[in-house]
């Protein structure tokens, strides 16, 4: 996970043409007893990806040699379910930068933008074409410009505006962190717990009693 | 101003919000476990930082933890490892945990309400998307990714860019064997397993207010199975009085001081809400879902959709649905089959739950052809459980009474479902493989999952009442 910052983005992409792709299909629990962040893309999709037996289900889009790249394109709702981030780390591990849908869960985009991996919303319709265009030819190149929001699908030129704030947009382009941020601000922080009405904000106390 | 109960608490403890961006909102309690933990506390140490305000965050020990012998070491390596280290994280620095052996361990939205640590008015966030069930106290809760478990340990506060509101009303009388978990999933039905993203959800109404405490967990439990950030209820006597006296609740002076200032928690009669839905609660049956996500539920005399019923558009994942399910459009889904009944979860595993499944099957025996599991939220569950002689109850019925945990509701531990196997579960995610790989779970209420124990399929628990 050394990518930090993302700017432009100009590749071939891979079609996962599924709605409500939930995180127990980006990554199984059983795959979550790990400490680290690293190593997760092995088991993307894991139960898709693979039969019981470990060989690879040749059916499934990411066994295929044809289709390659930093871009994965997923149908509606992607990303639903369980918070795990270990769902963002699996994908970008995997090798993406980009996931594009035309509807995203809250948190799974949440994670994403806390991992560089920017998730862009196409309308329904453009959605349509993009996945037509890279169905039909693996060598389609997508291009996701970051600094002007747009994306391109380069064998038609049609382009899209998408939507990204402009906070996490800048910490996207110079790869800041959240808690960079925050850490900034501690004063504040602070200032604001001490007008914090207190009673609010007792600690769980030590009960002692066990 | 009019405001919402969201927006009350929401202003209340917004630090600053960024130009064009975010706001930084301060977070009154963090709940931690085992599993979406450690990499937060790797990015502490890699910072070289303390945990901010370790007394604000409760760890405990619920997702990968066995649910038998639970005295003896973890089996598996890797969870015995995962578990470790969140005890030397606790100790190292300065995390109060309820680990495996404490008498308050639990799932994690289970301990917090019955310690008295979830209060109204409260900013509550976990490594887990079910933290919603601390909404049914009129608090903010909702579930983050581990980069924010990681914000919240160092600085106490997380960047949130406010959601949109929705209000469901429910009003009127259940029916019979209808019960909250019924309501829910009637409602995620309704709205789809998406309907609700980027809304928090207050539910209100009549229906809503006649419930206990632990039943408006349930449905506060699964706002996120619609997409919602988080669900949440006015805290009102109900809730007060499930409060009063419990561990970390307030005391004395403090406690009245307390109830005047979450009196003041409710939406103000004119607030605004960006959605608001109206549900009669006398047009809901007992559910039960049929597919590979919270949305596909039904009424129990109802049928899988046909066909035709289906837009061309959701064609392609209704199919894929129904094949991984071994079930046929258009068919009923009383009288299917199960193999399996798990009655457990953050869900569905407190102790009215445990409580309304043994006065149903007081008497009762399971069928022959199926594995029942009773899997207790907490310790504390789990011992009331035994005071009150329910684990006889379930013991004569032939039911497995284990030990608290997540246990099959994601099938981390052993407590997996056999593939192609058929599972009625009182949990909330019916995802292909969530209960164990090629697992096919059957979402249902603690009602309606012991009556299939007894009858070892599918049926209409008021023909039994
Ligand atoms: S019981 Fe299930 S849904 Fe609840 S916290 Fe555990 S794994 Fe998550």
């Amino acid at each position: 996970m050394s990518n930090k910052s993302i700017n432009t983005v100009h590749s071939t992409a891979v079609p996962l043409n599924v709605e409500n792709v939930d995180t127990d299909q980006i990554i199984p629990a059983r795959f979550l007893k790990a400490t680290s962040r690293d190593g997760f893309g092995e088991n993307l999709f894991r139960d898709w990806r693979y039969n019981t037996d470990g060989s690879p289900k040749k059916d499934f889009v990411l066994n295929n040699p044809a289709w390659a790249g930093r871009i994965l394109v997923a149908a509606k709702n992607f990303g639903c379910g369980s918070s795990r981030e270990h769902a963002a780390w699996a994908i970008k591990d995997a090798g993406f930068d980009v996931v594009i849908s035309s509807f995203f869960a809250d948190i799974f985009k949440n994670n994403a933008l806390n991992n560089f991996l920017l998730p862009v919303t196409v309308s329904e319709d453009f959605l349509k074409d993009i996945f037509t265009a890279i169905e039909k030819d693996p060598s389609t190149v997508i291009t996701v410009d970051l600094p002007q929001q747009t994306i391109t699908l380069e064998p038609t030129g049609r382009k899209e505006k998408f939507d990204i704030n402009n906070y996490k947009k800048t910490c996207l382009l110079n790869g800041y962190d959240d808690i960079d941020y925050l850490l900034s601000i501690r004063n504040e922080i602070e200032s604001f717990e001490s007008n914090f009405c207190p009673s609010d904000n007792e600690p769980v106390v030590r009960s002692g009693s066990h | 101003m009019a405001k919402t109960l969201f927006e009350k608490i929401w202003d209340s403890h917004v630090v600053k919000t960024i130009e064009g961006g975010p706001s930084v909102l301060y977070i009154d309690k963090h709940f931690i476990h085992e599993v979406t933990s450690p990499q937060a506390f790797k990015g502490l140490e890699k910072r070289g930082m303390e945990v901010f305000r370790p007394r604000q965050i409760v760890a405990t020990a619920d997702h990968n933890v066995p649910t038998i012998d639970q005295h003896l070491p973890i089996k598996d390596e890797l969870s015995r490892l995962q578990v470790q280290q969140l005890i030397a994280n606790c100790a190292r620095y300065g995390v109060e945990l309820y680990g495996l052996g404490h008498p308050y361990q639990g799932i994690v939205h289970v301990i917090g309400p019955e310690l008295g640590i979830t209060q109204p008015g409260m900013t509550i966030v976990c490594g887990d998307s079910h933290t919603s069930t601390h909404g049914a106290f009129g608090a903010i809760a909702f579930g983050i990714g581990t980069s924010e478990v990681e914000m919240v340990m160092a600085t106490q506060c997380l960047l949130q860019s406010k959601p949109k509101l929705m209000r469901i009303n429910v009003e009127g009388q259940l029916g019979k064997g209808v019960v909250s978990k019924d309501i829910i999933l009637y409602i995620i039905g309704m709205t789809t397993a998406s309907g609700a993203t980027g809304y928090f959800v207050e539910y209100a109404g009549s229906a809503i207010r006649n419930l206990s405490m632990e039943a408006r967990m349930t449905i506060c439990n699964m706002s996120i199975e619609m997409g919602a950030r988080g669900g949440m209820i006015a805290p009102d006597q109900t809730t007060f009085a499930y409060i009063k006296g419990r561990e970390f609740a307030p005391k004395g002076a403090e406690w009245d001081k307390k109830v005047a200032q979450w009196s003041e928690l409710y939406s103000d009669p004119d607030a605004r809400f960006d959605i608001e839905i109206n549900i009669d609660a006398a047009d809901i049956e007992p559910m039960v879902t049929y597919g590979t996500n919270p949305g596909m539920g039904i009424g129990i005399t109802g049928h899988i959709p046909a066909l035709t019923e289906i837009s061309e558009k959701e064609k392609p994942g209704f199919l894929k649905s129904l094949a991984y399910m071994g079930l046929q459009a258009g068919a009923p889904i009383k009288g299917r089959k199960v193999d399996y009944v798990f009655i457990g979860s953050c869900t569905n595993s407190r102790i009215e739950d445990l409580r309304m499944v043994a006065s149903f099957v007081k008497g009762r025996h399971k069928s022959k052809d199926t594995e029942v599991w009773i899997v207790p939220g907490s310790k504390q569950v789990e011992k009331q459980a035994i005071e009150e002689g329910l684990d006889k109850v379930f013991e004569e019925a032939g039911f497995h009474l284990r030990q608290p945990g997540c246990s099959a509701c994601l099938g981390m531990n052993e407590d997996k479902i056999p593939a192609g196997k058929y599972c009625i579960s009182t949990s909330n995610r019916n995802f292909e493989g969530r209960q164990g790989p090629n697992a096919r779970t059957l979402l249902a209420s603690p009602l309606t999952a012991a009556l299939a124990a007894i009858t070892g399929e599918v049926a209409d628990v008021r023909e039994y009442l």
